[in-house]
């Protein structure tokens, strides 16, 4: 019996894609949100479609405080964790109401780091398991038109690549995954130029393949690797002028 | 995360790509979702997978994207009854159940439709003469209504606002999910039956002959007139038993062999149907099926979905799009009646690709578009003349007692609609007492004041 695959932010988007493409593989889901009554119906669909088992739990990724025993009261130690919770208001919004910005700055990178620490923890003395990160381009670079979204992914990358350098021996794999424009709830009514803007599919079939390939760190669409590349060696004297 | 529904400018059209229009297009993810636009007091239409061939599921304020209601939420083996969100695909319940031993009971001649449109359109199949239409194959539907209530309806339960919505075209409310049965079945086959009609009367003849036979169609050539006016193949089939199965298909009777599929990637130019080009398809078609007439075994996917497995088959007729065009004539009225259609579209020589014949029977629906005679449907690629011809099909269609199915058209006039369909004005009433206008519209219901 395969263990399985916990979807953490699984009613978004990309987490439903993730569950839809896990479960068609035949792998038994956990799927996690704030709203647990949310997901009943996703356990039913994936359920008929599938003829996988889901069970469906409570997480709240703000109250830290919560996540050990979270860990702890799973009924089944899962062999891939995939963190895809993510919190993007307004910069504006954020600007003006700051108890707004830190629910974005502890959303986007306090909590998916501490609880994937605790899965660490486990997974290292056992010696497999693979934990999976969504951050994003926005942590690439700071700008102004999203730095505490963009700041907060960009500690959550940074801890992943630091978790993945702690446990590179040990079998553990933790990938990173930088999706770039994706079509969902996140971004509507934004107006995204067409190639560059993933489905949430996409992110979920690239996902299941950089497992199988045992990867690091992913763009989704590869041209975002490029256009960060650019973006990154703009000269801060130039970036600052810059409308970006 | 109850945020704002925010909307996106979008071009959007029908099957048909005639007409196109800039719509706000919103994309809702919960119930309390679609209660925010319903509360803005915007009259919108809800839209599946946009199959209907014309405006039907178009509003340029407010259009109601309902991809993300796509669940399954139950099914019963012991009846076979699947409850599923309105805006799940009829491809996707195919393949999850097809290789379980189950099938629709009622199924369109596309694949790429969705629960909530199938209802909304009270589709109809191949044996519609013999098992209805889909409303025949619902149990029951839950309604969000105007006053933003959500209601069960089913023969039993709220039993008007059930039969007004089964055909309603979507203006009595939005349908969030239906539980509907489907079939079992001991094979993924069917076992056809070809036969080759030389005229019209031939034709009919063969439908009344079979009148038995579960599923049954023509395919008309529509270009032949004179002694050969209405020539046609007529196709019947029946599940096949897994006994009846050659012995290759009979270990895994369940399993198809995949359809190849081709995409048509770009726009063909307008004028790549002609009536030269449709006549050497039509001809090649016709001999082809011909040489193949007889019995033999076909997979539900080539059987009841010909056309799906071009992808985009819509692009052939260039950009410009074409329209379908369908009637139901009743059953005194119809040898006479289709003799007169066909004579027309001969006559124009506006060669419409497509001509299927169909038998009907009764339906149920109050505002359903099938009653107990024969169905015509024809499409041609737009442009001046085809619109002149579809005037005098649609003058025809009157003359001879027939109503129009509002899936296809993009063309009818209200006055037209209602000389054709004496239901017309009670829908109406119905839709201005219950508020369903204040809050539904498409562009379809504005052209034809419904």
């Amino acid at each position: 019996m395969t263990a399985p695959v916990l979807i953490l932010g699984a009613t978004s988007d990309i987490g439903r894609a993730i569950a839809h493409c896990f479960a068609a593989q035949g792998y038994p889901l956990q799927l996690a949100a704030r709203q647990r009554s949310r997901l009943e119906l996703d356990k039913a669909d994936l359920e008929i479609r599938y003829g996988v088992s889901v069970s469906v739990h409570e997480f709240d990724v703000l109250a830290v405080e919560t996540h050990a025993d979270f860990v702890q009261q799973l009924p089944q130690q899962p062999a891939i964790v995939i963190c895809v919770v993510g919190l993007m208001p307004d910069q504006k919004e954020c600007e003006q109401n700051l108890p707004l910005a830190l629910k974005v700055m502890r959303t986007n990178y306090e909590g998916p780091a501490i609880v994937l620490s605790l899965f660490a923890q486990r997974f290292e003395q056992q010696g497999f398991g693979t934990l999976v990160g969504i951050s994003s381009v926005a942590g690439e670079r700071g700008r102004a038109s999203n730095y505490f979204y963009g700041s907060a992914k960009a500690g959550f990358t940074a801890f992943l690549s630091g978790l993945r350098h702690r446990l590179a021996q040990s079998g553990v794999q933790v990938l990173t995954v930088l999706p770039g424009y994706v079509n969902t709830r996140m971004t509507e009514g934004m107006k995204l130029p067409s190639l560059l803007t993933a489905e949430p599919q996409e992110v979920a079939n690239a996902i299941f393949t950089a497992i199988a390939k045992k990867k690091d760190v992913i763009y989704v669409r590869p041209i975002w690797r490029w256009i960060m590349v650019v973006i990154r060696s703009i000269p801060e004297s130039l970036f600052k002028r810059l409308s970006l | 995360m109850s945020s704002p529904l925010v909307p996106r400018a979008k071009k959007l059209a029908g099957w048909g790509r005639y007409p196109v229009q800039t719509c706000h297009v919103y994309c809702p993810r919960s119930e309390s979702e679609i209660m925010q636009l319903l509360k803005s007091g915007l009259p919108f239409i809800a839209r599946g997978n946009g199959r209907a061939y014309g405006d039907s599921a178009l509003n340029r304020e407010a259009t109601l994207q309902m991809g993300h209601f796509n669940r399954l939420l139950g099914f019963n083996p012991q009846t076979g009854q699947l409850i599923a969100e309105a805006g799940v695909l009829l491809a996707d319940i195919l393949d999850i159940f097809v290789p379980r031993g189950w099938f629709p009971l009622i199924t369109p001649g596309t694949k790429f439709v969705t629960v909530g449109g199938m209802i909304a359109a009270d589709v109809h199949g191949k044996n519609h003469h013999k098992e209805g239409s889909f409303l025949n194959s619902v149990d029951w539907l839950d309604l969000l209504t105007a006053e933003g209530q959500v209601y069960r309806c089913s023969p039993s339960e709220n039993r008007d606002l059930f039969y007004w919505t089964v055909g309603g075209m979507g203006l009595t409310g939005v349908i969030l999910r239906a539980a509907f049965r489907l079939r079992p079945i001991e094979t993924a086959w069917i076992r056809q039956t070809t036969h080759i009609a030389k005229n019209l009367e031939a034709t009919l003849d063969l439908f009344e002959t079979f009148e038995g036979v579960t599923y049954s169609v023509a395919w008309i050539d529509c270009l032949a007139g004179g002694a050969q006016l209405g020539r046609s193949v007529v196709m019947l089939g029946e599940h096949a038993t897994r006994e009846e199965l050659p012995a290759k298909y009979r270990q895994r009777p369940l399993q198809t062999p995949q359809r190849h599929k081709i995409s048509i990637p770009v726009d063909f130019p307008n004028s790549a149907l002609n009536s030269l080009t449709v006549r050497a398809f039509n001809q090649l078609y016709f001999h082809r099926q011909q040489r193949k007439a007889g019995r033999s075994f076909v997979d539900w996917d080539t059987f009841f979905y010909p056309l799906d497995s071009l992808l985009g088959w819509n692009r052939i007729y260039g950009r410009r799009g074409f329209v379908q065009f369908q009637c139901v004539l009743p059953l005194g009225a119809a040898r006479e009646g289709l003799a007169a259609l066909l004579h027309c579209t001969s006559a124009a020589g506006a060669g419409s690709f497509l001509a299927v014949l169909k038998k009907l029977g009764h339906s149920q629906g109050y505002f359903s578009f099938p009653m107990a005679g024969y169905t015509l449907a024809l499409d041609f690629p737009m442009s001046q003349r085809t619109l002149k011809v579809l005037d005098q099909l649609e003058e025809i269609t009157l003359q001879y007692g027939g109503r129009f199915y509002l899936a296809k058209d993009s063309h009818l006039t209200p006055r037209r609609l209602r000389q054709s369909d004496s239901r017309v004005e009670t829908f109406v009433q119905v839709r201005n007492a219950q508020q369903w206008t204040v809050h539904f519209a498409s562009e379809q219901s504005k052209r034809l004041k419904l």
